[in-house]
């Protein structure tokens, strides 16, 4: 995703000249933020479109979303510590970083896989009423963007072992993925408080 | 954030205890959300306008300390890029809002 | 492990398809015979498809839009004589089935693949130049959404021969679009074509955006941008805020398809009124993200051939960015039948009526450019003349449909297919015809044959006002929009009218295939030959550099003090190019085969999940992530241009300034 642009002032000042790649992909993450803004808005809408099925309040309950908030919250702080790891050129505590964020983000992922299946099973699918319709979509779509940035953790991962330098693309990876990992974080406030927290009032 | 890994002062990276901070209010907000609804203690629409101010809040929280979102002159165009989604995101969803919500009483449709 | 796919599939039945399938198969075979016979492969890879080069791109993508055009403006004439026969019992020569693809095709087509494409080549082709800058910010992107527009029209024309396209209409409203009632794989075709060129046209976005805001030469404000750049640049922002909305509408379309979901289903509490409402937020700022950067195209023009700087640079900025603004708030106005109350279509026909004032500023200030102008009339021209008659006219029709009131008689009926093109034909597509005959010699180093040129623009007028302004009278007189056969007498000489009008249009059509044939056949004699890079006498900085320019496009970064810099130089005598100056290395993007591999492997996905063959489509996804994570781990990805190299290049082509100033 991430690469190096030509230059645009004549060659000899290119090391002052910043990528765009990074600003790049804050402004694709604005097109991602419109994706999510549809969806909040197709759930909005169709919120109370139960067809005689469950409706939030009976599906939802309070501790696994806390235990899948939690996994979300700790996994943002230990990229962090990655980045400042990256900042101060220490790969090895880059890697470990990134890998506990690994972890915790295939926690989440786990969770939520088991919170579907239980629904599904229970005969509370995607396909049984509108609402649950806009809610699996939501929610999932949160979901594979975090399945996305995992894939995304462990190709850095892969790329950043058995280097001994971070080079400006690397870091420029890896910033930008930070942006996309707190960025779902954000998507994820709105989720549980106007989808689920919401429902459960 | 274009200037994150150009800077050498450190503060736009963040630091170890800024993202502590961050991470306590981040907490502290989720904590509070939860409980508000678990309570039961205040009426629905109270319930939710709480709800609603504490992930605001929480939202800011995250774009400062976790995206590092502020007001230097480099990140203007990261900024007004923000400003300008989110405006456009409330334009949708308050006008999806009300012209469905007119159809639907229009139309009989709930 | 076919999945729906079968024999049956393939419509040997209908015999205008078997035989449009003999023609395309034949031609296609010659074009790929001569290519392997002149041993063109290699350089066709090399250069041109695995090109980052912005300039590459942008005449594929303009090839690109001309093929669709020929396809949709088939499906047209089809349709025009479809219905100039079918009348008092004659069923004419389509059946629903077939006419219900075609005009679904036609709109999808002309809309996402001849209009898109032709915009995105053009600000491919302009914008990098226009700013002073050496390439796009993302240059592998641009090849990637290349790659992702074309596989998409690939996908819709395989349509044609495997299965059935969507007989839903181009925007394919459900619940008609629903498997329940449309369980054929039409439907699935146009999502899946949707969806993959949506990603090209978001990443385009994406990329003119970035490239516009931090790639601008050096003292290039934003008041000093020239006019075309502000228009890509709106459209850009139009494209990246609105295309996401599109995707969203047609995902959930597609869950509903494939997974039962219940969004806008009759039945588990689904709401079709929905999608209306999700695919107009796409679909009013669809329209301005095209004729934004026609407008562009206009500013340049006529300026150019009125020998005056434009009227009102500032004003233009400024409704430029109004509509963009305007343009989200307007959309319902595509269904005001839909049932929302007076308050809703007040507000919403309010909007829409106000756009119309900063349009009008615009029309003003190209009218107030060509007053006391030394005006030539080139065929650049004569389309921007021929769009301000006719876009007026649409315009005006337009703020009549805005009247909710009036709405309810005109919505759906042909007087509203009237209005569309009128806009779309008379603004977009002059628009950018007038934008290729402008700039055509800066991508060739020669010019378009004017002579027909002219004849072009003479039968796309003409043939338009033949074959539309009969349909604003039938539309009046209660036709409604695809009706595939009629029994009113009074429609009849009105839509022969417009039939004839269609067979004016084909002519214009060949015009400019003749205009293109007898360019390139004659493009070495003197009169057609540009060394300067500068045949219009032009006031922007593309006309800078030399036609084509070199693979750099700038050897040294222009500085820019003024508000149409490249005039301000010529007139102060600046030497733009700094010619034999100190040259130095130039760090460039190398060409990539990802861009070409992900759309690959996106069409095997799209194709395979049309038809549930599971296993294809998982080979498919695998090879796009696989194609991305191989692209990341690429090192070698750039290279510099000795400065040797660059001081070859600029010493020829000042080589050939001087030998053309000496004759």
């Amino acid at each position: 995703m991430a690469h190096d642009t030509t230059v645009t002032t004549s060659g000899h000042d290119e090391h002052h000249h910043e990528s765009p790649v990074v600003f790049g992909f804050w402004v694709y993450l604005m097109t991602d933020c419109i994706i999510f803004g549809s969806l909040f808005a197709t759930f909005a809408v169709l919120r109370n479109q139960f067809n005689g099925g469950p409706s939030g309040h009976e599906l939802f309950e309070l501790s696994g979303l806390g235990l899948e908030t939690a996994l979300l919250l700790i996994s943002s702080i230990t990229y962090g510590f990655g980045m400042i790891a990256a900042h101060k050129n220490e790969i090895s505590k880059v890697i470990m970083w990134l890998g506990v964020t690994f972890l915790l983000g295939l926690g989440f992922v786990g969770l939520e896989v088991n919170e579907f299946a239980h629904m599904i099973h229970e005969g509370a699918g995607p396909d049984r009423s509108a609402f649950l319709s806009a809610f699996f979509t939501l929610v999932a779509t949160h979901g594979l963007h975090v399945s996305c940035g995992l894939i995304w953790i462990v190709t850095l991962m892969v790329q950043l072992m058995g280097t001994t330098a971070i080079p400006e693309r690397m870091m420029n990876k890896l910033t930008c993925l930070s942006l996309f990992w707190h960025f779902l974080d954000i998507v994820w406030i709105c989720v549980f408080s106007y989808v689920y927290l919401a429902s459960m009032i | 954030m274009s200037d994150l890994h150009t800077t050498s002062s450190g503060e736009s990276h963040g630091s170890v205890s800024s993202y502590i901070i961050g991470f306590v209010l981040a907490v502290i907000l989720t904590v509070l959300a939860f409980a508000v609804v678990a309570m039961h203690s205040l009426s629905p629409s109270g319930t939710i306008i709480a709800v609603s101010v504490l992930a605001l809040v929480q939202v800011l929280v995250h774009l400062h300390y976790f995206l590092h979102m502020g007001g230097g002159s480099e990140q203007r165009w990261n900024n007004m890029c923000f400003v300008f989604t989110v405006g456009f995101v409330a334009i949708f969803i308050v006008g999806t809002l009300f012209v469905m919500n007119n159809t639907a009483i229009h139309m009989m449709s709930r | 492990m076919l999945g729906r796919l079968s024999l049956s599939a393939i419509p040997l039945d209908v015999p205008i398809l078997v035989g449009t399938f003999l023609g395309v198969a034949i031609v296609g075979l010659a074009v790929l015979g001569l290519i392997t016979y002149y041993g063109k492969w290699g350089y066709l890879w090399k250069e041109w498809f695995t090109s980052v080069d912005h300039k590459r791109l942008a005449v594929m993508y303009i090839i690109l839009a001309l093929v669709a055009l020929f396809r949709g403006f088939a499906d047209a004439i089809m349709m025009r004589t479809q219905l100039a026969l079918a009348y008092a019992g004659n069923p004419g020569y389509l059946p629903p089935h077939h006419y219900d693809q075609i005009f679904s095709a036609h709109g999808t087509i002309m809309i996402f693949f001849l209009a898109m494409a032709f915009m995105t080549g053009l600000f491919n082709f302009v914008v990098p130049l226009q700013i002073g800058a050496r390439d796009v910010a993302f240059p592998f992107l641009n090849n990637l959404s290349f790659w992702m527009t074309a596989i998409a029209f690939i996908l819709v024309n395989v349509s044609l021969f495997i299965g059935e396209f969507s007989q839903c209409g181009w925007l394919a409203y459900p619940p008609l679009s629903e498997a329940q009632f449309s369980p054929g794989v039409g439907v699935d075709y146009y999502i899946w074509a949707i969806q993959l060129s949506g990603v090209g046209t978001l990443l385009t976005g994406v990329n003119f955006f970035v490239t516009i805001v931090k790639m601008r030469a050096p003292g290039m404000t934003w008041m000093k941008m020239p006019v075309f750049t502000w228009t890509a640049f709106c459209s850009s922002i139009l494209i990246m805020v609105s295309f996401p909305v599109l995707t969203v509408a047609v995902a959930l379309l597609g869950l509903d398809r494939y997974f039962g979901m219940h969004f806008f289903t009759n039945d588990g509490g689904g709401n079709q009124m929905m999608y209306l409402n999700l695919i107009w937020a796409w679909g009013h700022p669809e329209v301005y993200i095209l004729v934004i950067p026609a407008f562009g195209v206009f500013s340049e023009v006529v300026p150019a051939f009125s020998q005056k700087p434009l009227f009102g640079y500032g004003t233009m900025v400024y409704a430029t960015c109004a509509i963009m603004v305007l343009s989200f708030l307007v959309w319902v106005h595509h269904f005001f039948t839909m049932g929302a109350g007076p308050d809703v279509n007040a507000f919403f026909g309010i909007a829409t009526m106000v756009i119309s004032i900063p349009t009008g500023v615009k029309l003003f200030n190209w009218m107030f450019t060509m007053y006391k102008g030394r005006i030539q009339y080139h065929a650049c021209m004569y389309w921007a003349v021929g769009f301000m008659v006719t876009f007026t006219i649409g315009g005006m029709t337009g703020v009549m449909m805005a009247i909710p009131g009036a709405d309810f008689v005109l919505h759906n009926s042909l007087f509203l297919i009237a209005h569309f093109h009128n806009v779309i034909i008379g603004g977009v597509y002059f628009g950018y015809v007038c934008g290729m005959n402008f700039w055509f010699p800066k991508v060739m180093g020669f010019k378009l044959n004017e002579s027909w040129g002219k004849r072009a623009f003479w039968f796309w007028f003409v043939g338009f006002y033949f074959a539309f302004v009969p349909l604003y009278v039938v539309g009046f007189q209660g036709m409604t929009r695809r009706l595939n056969h009629y029994d009113n007498p009074a429609w009849h000489p009105w839509l022969l009218i417009a039939e004839v009008g269609a067979v004016l249009i084909l002519f214009g059509i060949v015009c400019q295939l003749m205009q293109l044939f007898v360019s390139i056949r004659d493009r070495n004699l003197a009169e057609n030959r540009d060394f300067t890079g500068d045949p219009w006498n032009g006031r922007t900085l593309e006309w800078s550099t030399s036609s084509p320019p070199p693979v750099y496009n700038f050897a040294i970064v222009p500085h820019v003090h003024e508000l149409d810099a490249y005039m301000h130089d010529k007139e102060n005598g600046v030497d733009t190019r700094c010619a034999g100056g100190q040259y130095e290395a130039i760090h460039m993007p190398k060409n990539t085969a990802a861009g070409f591999l992900v759309g690959a492997f996106s069409l095997i996905l799209g194709f395979a999940a049309i038809w549930y063959i599971w296993w294809l489509a998982a080979i498919g996804l695998i090879g796009v992530i696989g194609t991305v994570i191989a692209r990341s781990a690429n090192k070698d990805i750039d290279f510099y241009i000795p400065a040797e190299e660059v001081a070859r290049i600029e010493n020829e082509h000042t080589r050939k300034l001087m030998a053309q100033a000496a004759e």
